[in-house]
């Protein structure tokens, strides 16, 4: 039988509409491939091969049959879906999440449910209440996070291609460590309905595939405005499997000095800096930017993630839904069941959003936070006035150890030093593998464009993809 | 020491939109527990609020009805505290950039109109309601009410007395009624409302410590609450005690208000901007589109009755302060009887016999018109108001026109000379006594004369023409 689960989105799709394949071969390959390996990876917290049989084959629809795996974040119709949470435990969401909702309309078959750190707390994937995912590549290494599950299903071809969201390098993070695509859209162009909030503001889904253009497909699906969404962008979606036809000639793309810092590992570095010299070679200008306010975006982001994470995590108190811890008082029933049914990432969190929010505290730490939000927007506005894109490590390092950084939440706050000031800023920004490690470990390239830039990113990094053979390589699990 | 009361009122209006203020549940009262319900006004995970823009319609109507400023932007935010009854851990209000300020509202006061100033009105979403009544084990939540769009409107502390609070209530709910915003039906929690209350000797400028008593929900528990913590605040700093600044609850049976948390035991709401609802601009077209189309409010419009009609200010103020009550009267002065002599019937006698059969205005079967129609016949003599205060309670019974009872039972006013020249000569002779008397000068005898004459003519004798002829027969 043909190793169905290695194929991109596109090959499926087209396999497909063709009758090379059936939805059920294509399932039953991916479930068989599943068995094998998801116990040394555990990417799923949820697995249903029985999806397949329920959906609707269409063919007339642009993903019909195509298996897509989702974050445990983003709301399934009747399928339990806790952000791999205590707290939410068993709860079962009456609703589908608007991307879910899109996929389905589009062929989709919905098949799993990926792990994730809790709430999207997370770096590495460890802080899960279903215990840590493992890197495909490594599994001794995380496979970053906090969309690890989803990162690690495309890398190990558990899944043609699946959504993870990004508040803060939650896609990008693990697509470099595990050697995929992962893309964080524009603030406002992938709907957030259905997906549980964490820093709402800062919040996107976005996809991971195996291929640049397997990204553009899914995103064309998913992205678009939605009327239950007040902060989804009223913008057209163009068709972005088209930008991926253009090359990168006079495209000016510029490397920011303070991404290039003391502290990131050279390996990185030197895949990198060799990632900025094949697009020159590719035709695209290569000169040096600044983005002043970096330095502060860590800083700021523990802030205003925080403080709004603090205020959407407080409802969930043991009155409706998930874990209850009985008491004899309702303040009691409230400690208890937050105590037991929060980790201690979203403990910390809430505890530092409480803080940050609180009276005589407000002006100096959220109301800062805000102003110096709006001078790194501004940094990036300034430079993409003459750049059409920034190039850039995703994480200073390469996967690192399971357990390594759990206990040293500032080295762990760390990995996301460059994933972040795209959130804060909103604007759309790409990982995709531009090189391994001695040690065999997937480096990623990150590439950023000015709000609503999608086509440009698509444009380049397929370009990169096309001259480079590093998504090629598969690990081997 | 003379001491006065310094008072401040926080009114919750419920707007009568059809769906909720975030999404499109209805807000029909009375439905069954959790039935108006979705995934967005549980504050499932996951879920995003989506303004209902006519909820901002009717609050922008008050503004301007209020004579509010209305805010260029419009933004959010979130108040964050834990209750059972909200189900998302915070309320969608608005803090620091409230829709509107900066307004006034004029209130009817004994001593003439009195302006209280409006500090603030902003749109904030409704709660839950907990369930305790034969629930043994702990509570039940209903959360139909929770996301039904409210206005807070927040008072200047201008009002000195519980009658002033009273009036602005009044008039309040008279402007809401006027705008068409909201049912402002009492019992159903449509107009909820907290004070703030503190007293200072009289003279004195600096304002004392104030108390808040929370969630009222009665003009008339509002005035008592007042009466009450008035008298409470004024023993304390007789007796050289300090208020303490506290939220207090106002127990309607026992007639008292309570301490329910101090100060220091205040929440700490950690509002933000509420970062599910993009701020957006308030379009000024918009605004002065709607200021164009504002109904005719209470005010100008008792101004009016007082000016067209010839209405004393207090009959103009009462007739207005009920929208329906206004109407009628103007429909019923339409139908061209005395203005004065309509409003007269309205306040006493209709106002009376509907009291006595526990009617509303909306359902009796007395229209306007048919009002009008016996206002006519007492204004063109054909029956006295004796004779109509017993015709009317038969019109709100059996929904006939004064004409046809008058006709019925034969009641026409008898303007007869000749006849009344009969029974006045009977009278005279059958009361010698009462004819002496008011030849020795005791006037007030004329009136008994007048008496046995209507009971002669069974109360329809012309009572100004049996005056007159009696005047005249008695010299």
């Amino acid at each position: 039988m043909d190793e169905f689960y290695t194929w991109t989105i596109k090959e499926t799709a087209e396999a497909l509409r063709s009758g090379k394949a059936t939805p059920s071969d294509i399932l039953e390959s991916l479930c068989g491939r599943v068995r094998a390996v998801d116990s040394k990876l555990k990417a799923y917290v949820n697995f249903d091969e029985s999806r397949s049989k329920k959906a609707d084959f269409i063919k007339a629809k642009p993903l019909s049959g195509v298996p897509i795996a989702i974050k445990d974040n983003i709301s399934t119709r009747g399928w339990e879906t806790t952000c791999a949470s205590k707290i939410l435990k068993g709860y079962i969401p009456p609703y589908d999440a608007t991307v879910v909702r899109k996929l389905k309309e589009a062929g989709a078959i919905i098949f799993a449910k990926c792990n994730m750190d809790e709430f999207a707390f997370g770096s590495s994937c460890e802080t899960s209440c279903y215990g840590p995912t493992f890197n495909p590549w490594n599994t001794q290494c995380v496979p970053g996070g906090s969309s690890g599950g989803s990162a690690a299903s495309v890398a190990a071809d558990l899944a043609v291609g699946s959504l993870g969201s990004d508040t803060g390098g939650s896609i990008r993070q693990p697509a470099a460590l595990c050697g995929v695509v992962g893309l964080k859209p524009t603030y406002g162009r992938v709907s957030r309905y259905g997906l549980i909030a964490f820093g709402s503001s800062l919040d996107q889904i976005g996809p991971f595939t195996k291929t640049v253009e397997d990204a553009a497909i899914l995103l064309g699906v998913i992205a678009g405005h939605d009327p239950l969404d007040s902060t989804s962008a009223p913008a057209d979606v163009p068709d972005y499997t088209q930008a991926v036809k253009k090359d990168v000639k006079g495209l000016r793309i510029g490397l920011p000095k303070e991404y290039f810092i003391k502290g990131i590992d050279p390996e990185v570095e030197s895949a990198v800096r060799g990632a900025a010299k094949k697009l020159e070679s590719l035709g695209a200008k290569i000169e040096e930017v600044s983005l002043p306010h970096t330095q502060y975006a860590v800083a700021t982001y523990y802030i205003v993630a925080t403080a709004e994470a603090s205020s959407n995590l407080g409802r969930y108190d043991g009155v409706q839904y998930g874990l209850r811890v009985p008491s004899s008082d309702l303040v009691e029933m409230y400690m208890k069941t937050r105590c037991e049914g929060f980790g201690r990432e979203a403990k910390r969190r809430v505890l530092l959003g409480t803080f940050v929010l609180s009276a005589g505290y407000y002006e100096a730490y959220y109301l800062k936070g805000l102003k110096v939000r709006t001078l790194i927007k501004q940094d990036f506005d300034k430079a993409f006035e003459r750049l059409d894109v920034i190039l850039a490590p995703t994480s200073p390092t390469p996967a690192f150890k399971v357990g390594e950084r759990l206990d040293d939440p500032l080295a762990m706050y760390l990995s996301d030093i460059f994933t972040i000031p795209q959130n804060l800023a909103g604007i759309p920004a790409i990982s995709i593998p531009c090189g391994f490690t001695k040690g065999g470990l997937p480096i990623g390239l990150q590439l950023m464009a000015k709000p609503f830039g999608e086509e440009t990113l698509f444009r380049v990094a397929h370009a990169f993809e096309r001259a480079t053979d590093f998504h090629k390589k598969r690990p081997a699990i | 020491m003379k001491y006065e009361a310094v008072i401040g009122l926080e009114v919750h209006v419920q707007l009568n939109t059809r769906s909720k203020a975030f999404c499109s549940c209805p807000t029909e009262f009375g439905a069954e527990p959790n039935l108006n319900t979705c995934p967005v006004c549980l504050g499932l995970p996951g879920s995003l609020p989506v303004l209902n823009e006519r909820a901002l319609d009717c609050a922008i109507k008050v503004a301007l009805a209020l004579d509010c400023k209305v805010a260029e932007r419009l933004k959010f935010d979130r108040k964050n505290y834990f209750y059972p009854d909200l189900p998302k851990a915070y309320q969608i209000s608005q803090y620091d950039m409230p829709l509107s300020y900066k307004g006034y509202l004029v209130i009817e006061t004994k001593e003439g109109e009195k302006t209280i100033g409006i500090t603030r009105a902003h749109l904030e979403e409704d709660a839950g309601k907990l369930l305790h009544e034969g629930i043994k084990d702990g509570s039940w939540v209903d959360y139909n009410r929770a996301g039904v769009p409210l206005l807070e409107i927040v008072s200047e502390p201008d009002l000195r007395t519980p009658e002033e609070a009273y009036a602005y209530l009044v008039s309040l709910k008279a402007i809401l009624q006027y705008l068409e915003v909201s049912d402002c039906d009492m019992e159903k929690g449509h107009l909820r409302c907290d004070v703030n209350i503190s007293v200072r000797p009289e003279g004195e400028k600096k304002l004392g410590t104030k108390a808040e008593i929370k969630n009222l929900n009665s003009f008339n528990h509002v005035r008592r609450a007042l009466e009450h913590e008035i008298k409470r605040q004024i023993e304390v700093v007789a007796s050289g005690g300090k208020v303490i600044q506290e939220t207090r609850l106002w127990n309607p049976k026992e007639e008292i208000t309570v301490s329910m948390r101090r100060k220091e035991e205040a929440h700490d709401y950690r509002y933000f901007p509420e970062p599910d609802l993009v701020p957006f601009t308030v379009s000024r077209e918009k605004v002065e589109d709607m200021r164009k189309t504002l109904p005719e409010l209470p005010v100008e419009r008792s101004r009016r009755f007082m000016k067209d009609y010839g209405l004393s200010r207090y009959d103009a103020y009462v007739l207005v302060t009920e929208k329906g009550l206004a109407d009628y009267y103007e429909s019923c002065v339409k139908e061209g009887v005395s203005p004065k002599l309509a409003s007269n019937w309205i306040q006493s006698e209709l106002f009376g016999f509907m009291k006595a059969r526990g009617l509303a205005l909306e359902n009796i079967k007395v229209k306007p018109r048919d009002l009008a129609g016996l206002v006519r016949l007492i204004e063109g003599g054909t029956i006295s108001g004796k004779i109509a205060k017993d015709v009317l309670p038969e019109m709100l019974d059996t929904g006939k026109s004064a004409d046809e009872i008058v006709k019925e039972k034969g009641l026409v006013q008898v303007s007869d000379t000749g006849l009344l020249e009969r029974a006045a000569d009977e009278a005279v002779s059958e009361n010698p006594k009462s004819v002496a008397d008011y030849k020795a000068g005791k006037k007030q005898a004329l009136g008994f004369l007048v008496g046995q004459v209507m009971q002669k003519t069974k109360g329809k004798a012309n009572p100004a023409l049996v005056n007159e002829i009696l005047r005249k027969k008695l010299g």
